[in-house]
This record gives structure tokens, sequence and C-alpha cells, in this order.
């Protein structure tokens, strides 16, 4: 469990993050939404250590993550899983050498035991026979689950996700979403997406965290936001026709 | 940003840089690249252009040494002297600076660009110290080699143009050559050697590693990379030349 309190951050003047409390559960797959602008990035990127917030408590399980010493870090950090936005992956490595490269940083098994491991990994996400593949070979979805794979193959408490549908096509941005939810529920992680995606919100959004000016607006499930009469989040879910057709559908089957 | 900001900057990254590695054997891993990325890659050109230029330079001194009263040795002299003083160590760094600098700031900046460095701060895995430090060590230990090379085929290439051309004789330019010889010179080339070699990783790392923004920042940074380095390449030149030999 990550429990968020009063989280604060900002760059030179600007206050971006301002005072943000929340909780995200194990096994639940947690999505922060928000307009560009609104600090869905700078929180998640305070999540996992890149930024350091000024002021608020990030806990993990109870464990405060700017309270670690060296070891407890070393420590968090691989209990840490990210799939960034373009998947970072390791332009000059096999899909086998990125999926494997935490394992032979961090562990101490053997070759056999790593490719093992990371057959698996790769096995669950659906990528068998491409791990003698380049990054600069695989199709955008494809490096997804490579990522997604990097991500899990340490067996991490807590999934964090950038975007991970952007620039993919419906079909394989929904093949991701169902991945990561499937993972999620597995495995019992503590995932966190930031996503501008509305069909994943309505998909795998079993707790949304809508952000506007850093400050959170709102917080509930998929259904909840179907009901809710917040002008900000039904201004910004329901802004297309389409997704306002789904709400009245929505309301009136349930009314 | 000012120039003390930079300065300051840079020697935080150094203080990074040179920490123990993770693992040895991805470390050792890394360094063998890099040996084969920014030393074994540079040799082609490194012997190209030391051979040519040592073939000018001694022809060069041969025509405007026509006096009679001057010994023909004193060209093969002033050939080694120039190769293994300046030509070597200082312009052959200036090509490496050109070549491998621009080479290191945009394999570091592009990885920044894509949150590669990102993904490694996020494993818990120091990105400096397992980006930098294999092409420091690389750099440091391999350029000597390379160096000490070009000073071979800069010298051997000038023997060979005055043989060919018939301006001097073989024989002077080797009296030239072993006229005077202080191998103390050998060890200043090579000094200067290991610190414009440290300057041709870590200046380019530097500029890569805090690069801001897409494609076009990575290669304004790799041009601002190889034009700092030039610059710190020849005023250390300067500061180690009246430190070394004044």
């Amino acid at each position: 469990m990550i429990e968020v309190k009063d989280l604060r951050k900002g760059f030179g003047d600007v206050e971006v993050l301002k005072g943000i409390t929340t909780t995200f559960h194990p096994g639940k797959t947690s999505l922060i939404i928000g307009q560009s602008g609104a600090g869905k990035t700078v929180f998640l990127k305070s999540l996992i250590g890149l930024h350091i917030p000024e002021s608020g408590t990030i806990s993990f399980d109870g464990r405060i993550n700017t309270n670690f010493s060296i070891e407890e870090k070393m420590q968090w950090r691989q209990e840490i899983g990210m799939v960034f936005q373009g998947g970072a992956l390791f332009d000059s490595q096999t899909v086998e050498e990125n999926v494997m490269f935490p394992l032979k940083m961090f562990t101490k098994q053997s070759q056999a035991e790593m490719l093992e491991r990371v057959n698996f990994v790769l096995d669950r996400v659906n990528l068998e026979n491409s791990n003698d593949k380049l990054p600069a070979e695989l199709s955008g979805g494809m490096q997804k689950r490579v990522a997604i794979a990097r991500a899990i193959v340490m067996n991490p408490k807590y999934l964090f996700c950038d975007e991970p549908n952007s620039g993919l096509d419906p079909q394989t941005a929904t093949v991701i979403d169902n991945l990561i939810q499937e993972i999620t529920d597995e495995y019992k992680i503590t995932t966190v997406i930031n996503t501008h995606d509305m069909n994943s919100v309505m998909e795998i959004g079993e707790n949304i965290l809508f952000l506007k000016d850093g400050k959170k607006e709102w917080e509930g499930s998929s259904d909840e936001m179907f009901k809710t009469d917040n002008e900000a989040v039904v201004g910004f879910v329901y802004s297309s026709n389409l997704f306002k057709k789904v709400r009245e559908a929505y309301l009136k089957e349930t009314n | 940003m000012n120039y003390i900001e930079h300065i300051g900057k840079y020697f935080i990254m150094l203080g990074q840089v040179f920490k123990k590695p993770l693992k040895g054997r991805i470390f050792r891993e890394a360094l063998f690249k890099e040996i084969e990325e920014l030393g074994l890659k540079s040799l082609g050109i490194i012997m190209f252009i030391s051979f040519f230029i040592g073939g000018v330079i001694a022809l060069q001194t041969a025509l405007n040494l026509d006096s009679a009263f001057i010994p023909r040795s004193l060209i093969g002299f002033a050939a080694k002297r120039s190769i293994i003083l300046e030509f070597a160590p200082t312009f052959c760094s200036i090509i490496l600076a050109g070549k491998v600098g621009s080479y290191i700031t945009s394999s570091i900046g592009t990885m920044r660009v894509t949150e590669q460095i990102d993904a490694l701060d996020v494993m818990g895995i120091n990105s400096l110290n397992h980006l930098v430090l294999p092409k420091v060590i690389a750099t440091v230990f391999f350029y000597p080699f390379l160096i000490i090379l070009g000073m071979v085929l800069g010298i051997f290439g000038g023997w060979l143009a005055g043989v060919l051309s018939g301006l001097f004789s073989g024989v002077d330019y080797i009296a030239g050559l072993q006229s005077d010889f202080k191998p103390f010179l050998i060890v200043y080339a090579l000094i200067k050697t290991l610190v414009f070699a440290f300057l041709i990783a870590t200046v380019p790392s530097y500029h890569g590693y805090y690069v801001k923004g897409g494609s076009l920042a990575v290669g304004e940074a790799s041009t601002q990379s190889v034009v700092w380095t030039t610059i710190l390449i020849v005023i250390m030149n300067y500061l180690l030349t009246q430190m070394l030999l004044t």
C-alpha cells in the first residue's frame, strides 16, 4: 500500500503539487488523470523518487521513502517496477538483455536461472521468440510489452506506468491495459498508472484520482465516475460525445 | 546557468562517477565495449591522419630549411619534436574530441531524452557511475597507446615523405631523430594525453547527461561538448606545458 500525505512539490516559484493526499491499495489498478499541466507526471515522478518532495510524505507499506538509509533505498528500488511512456528500453541491448538487466544487476542468479525467469516474463506478456530482437525492430505495442516484462522481472510490489497506451492503436492499448490489470491482480501489486486514455479509465480504473491545478479534485471508481456531479471531472472525462452517450446510457440503465 | 554553476555541477557529477560499480562483471563488460567504441574504432582515423600529417610536417620543414649552413638532420629533429610534443598528443586529442566527444554526448543525451537514464535511476542504479566511469577508464587507459601509435606513424610518415620526394635522405632524417633525444618529452606527451583523455570522456558526458529537451537539444549539446572539450584541451595544453617544460 502506498500512502501519500499532503505532498507538495514546486520548481522555482511555480508550485506544481499543492498538497495531495491519497492511498493506493495492493491488487488494485489506480489511475491518475487530469489535464496536461495538472501535475500528473510530477506526482508520478515524486512517487518513484525521481523528484524529492518539498513537504509531505510518501510511505510504502509504512516505510517513508525520504527516511530510507542507502541500503533501504536500494531495497525499495528493487521493489519498484516502472513502465515509461516511450518504453525507455536500452537501444543497444536485445529484448532478452533488456529484461535480464535488473536480474544481472541485483541478483546472484546463474545465467540459466536468469534466462528461465526472462523467458517466463516474456511469455507472460505474450512475447515469445523475440529474445534476440533489438528494440528498434519491435512495434510500439511490443516495446511496451517488453517494458512491462522488464518492470515485473524482479517481482515488484509496486508498479508504475506513465501513459502506457500513448501512441498505440485502440486494440493494442486494450491488450496492454488488460495485461497490466491481470498482472496487478495476479501478483497483488500496487499499480499506479498515469493516463490520458479514457478507455483505460473505463476499462481498468478501480481507483481513479483526478488532479486539477496540482490538487486532488476527485477520487473514486469508474462506476462512481459515471455518477459524479463534479463539474471538472464531468467536463474532462465526458468531453467527447461518445463518452457523454456512454454515461447517459449507464445512468439510464442504473436508475 | 552561469559558468560557475556549470563547473560546480561538473565536479558534483564527477563525485557520482567515481564510486564503486554495483556489479564488477557488468562494469567489465561495459569497459570492453567502451574500449571498442571509443578506442579501437578511432584507430583508423588516428593512423591515417598521423601518417599524412607526419609527412607534411617533414616536407614543410625540409622546404623551409634550404640553407646550406643548416644540417639536413635538423628536418628529422624538428619533425620528431613537433610530432611528439604537439601533434600526437594535442592535435590527435582535438580530433578525438570531435569524433568521440560528439558520440558520447549524443549517446548519453539520447538516453536522457528517451528516459533510459530515468529507468536506470528508478532501478536504483547510479546512472552516472554506470554510464560514464567505463568511458573514463577506457579513454584514460587506451588513448596513451593510441597517441604513441600516432607518434610512431607520424615519424614514419615523415621519413617516407622525405625518401619518396628526394628532399632529404633517410639517413639524415634518422640521425635527426636520434639527436638530443629526451625521454621526458615522451612522458610529458603522455601526461598531456591522460589529462586530455579525461576531458574527452567527462566533458561530453556532462553535456549529454544534463541535456533537456528533444533531439534538437541533443544535437546542440553535441556541438557544445565538442567546442568546450576543444577549448579545455587548448587551455590545459598551455598550462601543462608551462608547468612541465618551463
